[in-house]
């Protein structure tokens, strides 16, 4: 997705090596992903779901893909 | 010592011949205090044999402190991956890695640096249409384990 949009940027933190970011943010289990301090992604999602669920808060991108019904 | 086996080096080193683009790895570390920062520098310099397209660049957390703030990177052993044009230039991709590569962080890395690199991403057209449109700084932080 950082790869898709300059204004992305996508960190992948290995837990153990750094407990303070794994207790910030409440890693109990593996991959979570945390968007913008925001969204909590656990596991592994299919493609469509996990960049639904990544950009769902912000509505970022959804309107232009769901025009509202007439 | 080599870390990769002479078979996965052979698998890696056909893999990377679909790269199309070069990729410098900017390894941010310190010489004292990381623990980790060796053998991930281990783990990298086993890379650039395997591809003229793949290089190392380390960088000092301490003495650097400007490329550091540059990408964002304020701990160590930290990665971050920039493809490089023709003129040896780098546009940072913003893909990085945070504490040591290994076990299945490994393949994570190689995927991004393929990626980087030249290779399809695998998003579906609706998927990347989505993504483009976002027009706000977004940071995605994936937490995993070496196992």
């Amino acid at each position: 997705m950082a790869f898709a949009n300059p204004n992305i940027t996508a960190l992948a933190v290995e837990a153990t090596e750094f407990p303070d970011l794994a207790r910030r943010y409440q890693v109990n289990g593996v991959p979570k992903t945390v968007v913008n301090d925001a969204i909590e992604i656990l596991g592994a999602l299919p493609q469509d779901a996990f960049v639904q669920q990544a950009l769902s808060t912000f509505g970022y991108g959804v309107s232009t893909l769901t025009p509202p019904e007439s | 010592m080599a870390l990769l086996s002479p078979a996965d080096q052979e698998k890696l080193r056909d893999s990377f011949k679909e790269m199309t683009a070069n990729v410098r790895l900017l390894f941010f570390t310190q010489t004292v205090g990381c623990e980790t920062c060796l053998q991930t520098r281990q783990i990298l310099d086993e890379l650039p044999p395997l591809s003229g397209r793949i290089s190392v660049e380390e960088v000092n957390l301490v003495l650097e402190k400007d490329k550091a703030a540059q990408y964002g990177i304020d701990r160590v052993p930290a990665i971050a991956l920039l493809s490089q044009d023709g003129e040896g230039q780098g546009h940072d991709s913003r893909i990085r890695f945070l504490g040591t590569p290994a076990g299945y962080e490994f393949i994570s890395l190689v995927h991004a640096i393929m990626l980087v690199g030249g290779r399809a991403s695998g998003l579906t057209e609706e998927n990347r249409q989505r993504i483009a449109s976002v027009d706000k700084p977004v940071t995605m932080q994936v937490f995993t384990t070496p196992t």
